[in-house]
C-alpha cells in the first residue's frame, strides 16, 4: 500500500485538473459529442477486461469475456457515433 | 522488450486521450481529435495483448468481435434524436465492464493467494479491498442507473418522478451500507461474500438514484452517469495499478462533473434538488403558480404566419424537446432556406437544457445541415432579442417563460431564460395550451406580442413552408 496508492492518487488529481481545464473550453455546441467521446474513453477499462479474459482462471476468463464485450461496445459504439456526429458539423 | 514497449504505448495512449478531449475545443479540429483518441484506444488494446499474463486468446477474440459488432451496429443505426438514450446505454456498458473487471481481478487474487499462502498479503490487502469495492460499487451504480435512464428516455420506464415510501431514507441506508462494506473489505479483503453484497447494494442503489429523476431532468442524470462511468474506470485503474486507466477515467469524471454543473446552473437548481426529484414535486403541489384569472391568447394559421415571416428581416428560432419528438429538424432547415431566399436573417437560440442531454439540439440541427455558427448560446443571443422581428418557438416552453425573470413566487424564478418576449413578435408552435415540464403556466403565451400557432411541430412547419413558397 504505502507510497504506491499515493502515486496513483497524485496522477488522479492531476489528470482531473487537466480534464477540468480542457473541458471548460469545449463549446456548448459540441457537448453531445463530448459526452459520447469521453464515454468511449471510459471504455479504457477494456484493458483490465482483456487481462482477465486472457487469464488461466476459468471463472476470471468468463467474467473477463463479458467485460470485454461490454467495454468494446462502449469503445467502438462511442467512437463511431462521435465520429458520425462530428462530421455533421459544418460552418457556413 | 515488452517491459518497456507496453508502458510506452500506454503513455502515448494517455497523451492521445488528453489530446482528443482538447481537440473538442473547436468543431473544425474535433473530427481528427476524436480519431486520434480512438487510435490511442487501439494502441492501449494492442499493448495489453502483449502483457505476459495473457495466456489464451479465445475469450478475448469472442469478446472483441461480439462487442465491436454490437457497438458498430448501434453507432450506425441510432437516430440523432435518440442520442441521449444511446449515450445512457453506453455509459451503462462502461460502468458494468468496470465492475466486472474488479470482480474478475478479485477472483484472480483469491486464486493466487490460495496457491501461495505465504504471500497472501501481496494479493489481498487494504488497497485491494478498498479499490475493488470502490470499483464494484461505482461500476454497479453506473450500470443499473444508466439502464434506468435509458429506459426513461426510450419510454420503457415512466419519465415521471417515481418515489417509493421512504425513498430518501432507503437511499441513505444503501449508501451507508456501501460505505460500511468498503471499510469491512479494507480490513478483511479476503471475504468474498462482502463483495457480492456490495454488488447487490450497488445495483439496487443505481435504480433507486435514477428513478426519482424526471424526464426533462435527464440531461443532469446522463451527465452525472457519464462522470460515474469515468470514475469507475479510474477506480479499476487503482485496482490493477494502471496509470492510463486513472488518467482516462479522471478526464471523463471531470467532463461529467462540469456538464452536470452547467445543467444545474441552467435550471437554477442544486444537484440535490434534481436528484431528489424536487422540482416536479413542488410543481405538482401547484401553490403560488396557480392561475385563477381567465386570460386569452391570440392564434394564427399558417397563411397569417407566412405573411408575418415574409416581411421580417431578423428571425430567431428557439428549438426545444418538442422539435426532437416531432423529428422536425429537417423541416426547420427548409424553413431556414425559404426565409433566407427572401433575404431574412435566420439564427437559432439554444438554451443549455433544451432537449434531453447537453448539446442535444445542436446535433439535431447539425444533422439537418444547419451551419453551427448560426447556433447561438443563451449568453450570446439574449441581448439581441430586442432587435429581433420574430422569435419562433418550436416545442420549447419553460426555457422561454418570463416568470423566471419577473415572478419571484414561481418555481422556476431565477432560472436563466431566453428573453424571446423582448422581440417584436413571438410565434409559438405548440400542440395545445398544456404546461411544460415544470408544470406551470407560461405567461409568454398571453403577451400582446405573442401568437400561438397550434399544431404538431412538423405539420405546422410543413404548412408554413408551403405558404411561404406560394407567396
Amino acid at each position: 500500500m504505502g507510497t504506491e496508492i499515493f502515486a496513483l492518487l497524485y496522477i488522479f488529481v492531476l489528470a482531473s485538473f487537466v480534464g477540468f481545464e480542457l473541458i471548460t473550453k469545449v463549446p456548448p455546441t459540441l457537448h453531445t459529442p463530448l459526452m459520447s467521446g469521453s464515454n468511449a474513453i471510459s471504455g479504457i477499462t477494456i484493458v483490465g477486461a482483456l487481462i482477465a479474459a486472457g487469464h488461466n482462471d476459468t471463472m476470471a476468463q468468463i467474467l473477463g469475456m463479458v467485460a470485454v464485450i461490454f467495454a468494446t461496445i462502449n469503445v467502438v459504439g462511442g467512437y463511431l457515433v462521435t465520429d458520425r456526429m462530428l462530421k455533421m458539423f459544418k460552418k457556413k | 522488450m515488452r517491459e518497456i514497449l507496453i508502458p510506452v504505448l500506454y503513455l502515448v495512449a494517455s497523451f492521445l486521450f488528453i489530446y482528443g478531449i482538447k481537440g473538442l475545443g473547436s468543431p473544425l479540429k474535433a473530427v481528427k481529435a476524436n480519431q486520434l483518441s480512438a487510435l490511442g484506444m487501439l494502441l492501449a488494446i494492442v499493448a495489453t495483448l502483449l502483457v505476459k499474463d495473457i495466456v489464451s486468446f479465445e475469450y478475448i477474440l469472442i469478446g472483441l468481435v461480439v462487442g465491436s459488432g454490437i457497438g458498430a451496429l448501434l453507432a450506425y443505426t441510432v437516430k440523432m434524436t435518440d442520442m441521449p438514450q444511446m449515450v445512457g446505454l453506453l455509459n451503462g456498458f462502461g460502468g458494468g465492464a468496470s465492475a466486472i473487471v474488479a470482480f474478475a481481478e478479485l477472483l484472480i487474487r483469491l486464486h493466487n493467494a490460495e496457491a501461495n499462502p505465504s504471500q497472501i498479503a501481496d494479493f489481498l490487502n487494504l488497497k485491494s479491498g478498498l479499490t475493488i469495492q470502490l470499483s464494484i460499487i461505482i461500476g454497479g451504480v453506473t450500470f443499473t442507473g444508466s439502464l434506468i435512464a435509458f429506459g426513461k428516455l426510450q419510454g420503457i420506464v415512466t419519465g415521471k418522478v417515481v418515489k417509493l415510501p421512504g425513498h430518501n431514507i432507503l437511499n441513505i441506508l444503501l449508501l451507508a451500507g456501501a460505505v460500511a462494506l468498503i471499510v469491512f473489505s479494507s480490513i478483511y479483503p479476503g471475504d468474498l461474500n462482502a463483495y457480492y453484497v456490495s454488488l447487490a447494494v450497488a445495483l439496487i442503489l443505481g435504480i433507486m438514484l435514477v428513478l426519482p429523476i424526471g424526464g426533462a431532468d435527464m440531461p443532469v442524470a446522463i451527465s452525472l452517469l457519464n462522470s460515474y462511468s469515468g470514475l469507475a474506470a479510474a477506480a479499476t485503474g487503482f485496482v490493477i495499478n494502471n496509470e492510463m486507466l486513472i488518467i482516462a477515467g479522471a478526464l471523463v469524471g471531470a467532463s461529467g462533473v462540469i456538464l452536470t454543473n452547467i445543467m444545474c446552473k441552467a435550471m437554477n437548481r442544486s444537484l440535490m434538488n434534481v436528484l431528489l426529484g424536487g422540482w416536479a414535486n413542488a410543481a405538482a403541489s401547484g401553490g403560488a403558480d396557480a392561475q385563477t384569472e381567465k386570460k386569452t391568447v391570440k392564434s394564427v394559421d399558417s397563411e397569417e404566419a407566412a405573411m408575418l415571416f415574409s416581411v421580417a428581416s431578423n428571425v430567431v428560432i428557439v428549438p426545444g424537446y418538442g422539435m426532437a419528438v416531432a423529428q422536425a429538424q429537417h423541416t426547420v432547415k427548409e424553413l431556414m432556406d425559404n426565409l433566407e431566399k427572401k433575404g431574412v436573417n435566420v439564427r437559432f437560440a439554444i438554451h443549455p437544457v433544451a432537449g434531453r442531454m447537453p448539446g442535444h439540439m445542436n446535433i439535431l440541427l447539425a444533422e439537418a445541415n444547419i451551419p453551427y455558427d448560426k447556433l447561438l448560446a443563451l449568453e450570446d443571443i439574449n441581448d439581441d432579442f430586442k432587435n429581433t422581428d420574430i422569435s419562433l418557438i418550436i416545442g420549447a416552453n419553460d426555457v422561454v417563460n418570463p416568470a423566471a425573470r419577473n415572478n419571484p413566487q414561481s418555481t422556476i424564478y431565477g432560472m436563466p431564460i431566453l428573453n424571446v418576449d423582448y422581440s417584436k413578435t413571438v410565434v409559438i408552435i405548440k400542440r395545445s395550451m398544456a404546461s411544460g415540464y415544470a408544470g406551470i403556466e407560461n405567461d409568454l403565451f398571453y403577451n400582446d406580442n405573442s401568437l400561438m400557432y397550434f399544431g404538431d411541430a412538423k405539420d405546422a412547419l410543413v404548412k408554413l413552408n408551403n405558404e411561404l413558397k406560394n407567396l
